[in-house]
């Protein structure tokens, strides 16, 4: 019983166009899974349907073994799903320290506390600031969340993320519009994740995929064309013309 | 914030760190309150109004100015609670502890059921929704005129004396003490509040309601009991108003005092309870001032500032006198 998340014969579409046909994969604990597909093939959708923000025509989506294919979002959250987003979604005017603090509190069902203290209650100080080290993010933890440069906030999602105690965690593009200097903090912080939980990694950026995948997902045109270690994929024919052909094509005329 | 932190470092080292703020607050309240009956001793009615309508101006930072809520139909609790309290005392319940407990339970009421009604939406229909359930409201008060004495406004009670001890006197000094002690513990509390889990969760779902879904929110259950609470907040309001005054009128639930509260938030500075305070206060005395010195153009002028203080201090008088002096410190230092 690894199977954290399991897919099977999800679809969507959105007006007669069929953005998500009939995808199945499961995740297992441990696994480090990327996903990826040219423009407009669909991944934002798929994201959007295993975290709830979307419900599916037809399939079914287990998670831990429980159908979760019409519960909301919150109800997959704190059944270990946990999602970072493409563009950065925090607590603008708290501070980091705040923003982990919440999801510390709602994890650990503490935060319907009317008159006790949050953020700096001994047992909830001492996991974020364990987390802000793991991060990176220590000496920003008295900072609003609105004057941290882009990649640090990156780095507060995944801050927030890692307090969820997440089993599955989706990183939508986590390396979106950070420097490319500044790639590695992020990948510092995703390779300190526990071991035992299962990643997938939404990313446009190939090399990171690559560097950090141990399998690959494949979507073009809402389908899965592709399952497999990243040099299997990298071999496909019918993964070369659908996405790396264009990649390739943009490459050279770059 | 950070003044009477400052403050209460000062004063009180020797308080448990865990209630300093709390008790500095309160101490800050009284002595501001002793300071206004110095300054204004034959006017206390007006100085027990600003503090009744205090407690509207509060009720509606928490669901704005904490949670993200607009609405312009917040004076409905406040007015309901005083109706509700009005009618308890005219039935003979007439000790000012007990109606003050009416007032509450009231406020509560019509605040959760406020938020149940508002909170379900978002942005412009919210407001509309808020609108609707004043005017709604403000509608039912003059037509149950059993109840509220129409148009006439509900008058003819007369509450027992505070604790037993206290009678309500012609110079209104037991109406302002009473007034001044319950704001400055109900300030005191929600100081705390604002602080707890609960309330940093709803600063979180203001600034970002999905975000907080994503961390396992549930966020209309949240905004609902927020409202509750905000209901509580006004029904003090409430109680206190008609227990000070003797008479509930309809101004007390209408649209326009929805309105004024908002004004009075956001020039004092939403999402601050002191700058609720200040924007209550200010607003008031200058509203009163203003309007006996020049009877003829006195809303005129009261518009013009209004305008000038949204143009120099967008974010409230609260978070500009905050951050003067925190530019004040650091040049001191530089």
């Amino acid at each position: 019983m690894n199977d954290l998340l399991q897919l099977s014969d999800v679809s969507m579409s959105f007006g007669g166009l069929k953005v998500t046909q009939d995808v199945s994969f499961t995740l297992r604990s441990g696994d480090r899974v990327g996903l990826i597909g040219p423009n407009g093939a669909g991944k934002t959708t798929l994201v959007n349907l295993v975290t709830g923000n979307l419900a599916p025509m037809s399939g079914r989506i287990l998670l831990q073994g429980e159908d979760v294919t019409h519960a909301g979002i919150s109800h997959r959250v704190r059944h270990g799903l946990v999602r970072t987003f493409q563009i950065t979604r925090l607590f603008q005017t708290l501070s980091v320290a705040d923003n982990v603090a919440l999801a510390l509190l709602q994890r650990k069902g503490l935060a319907m506390g009317f008159l006790t203290s949050a953020t700096e209650r001994p047992e909830i100080r001492d996991e974020w600031t364990r987390i802000l080290h793991v991060t990176g993010l220590e000496s920003r933890a008295y900072d609003p969340v609105s004057v941290l440069a882009y990649g640090e906030q990156r780095l507060v999602e995944i801050a927030i993320a890692l307090a969820l105690n997440p089993k599955v965690l989706l990183l939508d593009e986590p390396a979106a519009g950070i420097p490319h200097e500044e790639t590695h903090r992020v990948l510092d912080a995703i390779a300190a994740l526990p071991a035992d939980i299962a990643i997938l990694m939404i990313e446009h950026d190939i090399d990171l995929v690559f560097r950090f995948a141990s399998r690959v997902l494949v979507l073009a045109n809402g389908k899965l064309i592709c399952d497999g270690t990243p040099e299997t994929v990298a071999a496909n024919d019918e993964v070369r013309s659908a996405y790396l052909g264009s990649y390739a094509n943009d490459r050279r005329s770059a | 914030m950070t003044a009477i932190n400052t403050v209460a470092k000062a004063t009180g080292s020797r308080l448990p760190s865990w209630i300093r703020y709390e008790v500095t607050a309160f101490a800050v309240v009284a002595a501001l309150g002793m300071v206004g009956y110095l300054l204004f001793p034959y006017d206390l009615a007006l100085l027990t109004r600003i503090i009744a309508v205090t407690f509207l101006i509060l009720s509606l930072d928490l669901v704005t100015g904490y949670a993200g809520v607009v609405t312009l139909g917040q004076a409905a609790i406040f007015g309901v609670a005083a109706y509700a309290v009005g009618n308890a005392c005219l039935a003979g319940i007439t000790d000012p502890v007990i109606l003050l407990g009416v007032g509450i339970v009231a406020g509560v009421m019509m605040g959760l059921l406020s938020g149940v009604l508002i909170s379900r939406f978002s942005a412009l229909p919210q407001l509309v929704i808020s609108i609707a359930f004043g005017q709604l409201i403000a509608a039912l008060a003059n037509k149950l005129s059993q109840f509220t004495g129409g148009s006439d406004g509900l008058a003819g009670f007369m509450p027992s004396a505070v604790l037993g001890v206290f009678e309500f006197d012609l110079f209104g000094r037991t109406s302002f003490g009473f007034s001044l002690v319950v704001l400055a513990v109900v300030l005191a509390l929600l100081l705390r509040f604002v602080q707890s889990p609960f309330g940093l969760m709803c600063r979180g779902i203001r600034d970002d309601a999905l975000r907080a879904r994503m961390i396992g929110t549930a966020v209309y259950p949240r905004l609902i009991i927020m409202y509750g609470v905000s209901g509580a907040v006004a029904g003090v309001g409430g109680a206190l108003a008609a227990i000070n005054v003797g008479v509930v009128s309809l101004h007390s639930v209408s649209f326009e005092l929805s309105a004024e509260a908002l004004v009075m938030l956001v020039i004092g500075g939403a999402g601050h309870l002191w700058g609720a305070l200040l924007g209550s206060v200010l607003f008031q005395l200058f509203g009163h001032f203003v309007g006996s010195t020049n009877p003829f153009h006195w809303l005129t002028i009261v518009g013009a500032t209004l305008v000038l203080i949204t143009l120099f201090a967008p974010k409230g008088l609260y978070a500009a006198a905050v951050s003067a002096v925190s530019k004040f410190r650091k040049g001191r230092v530089a």
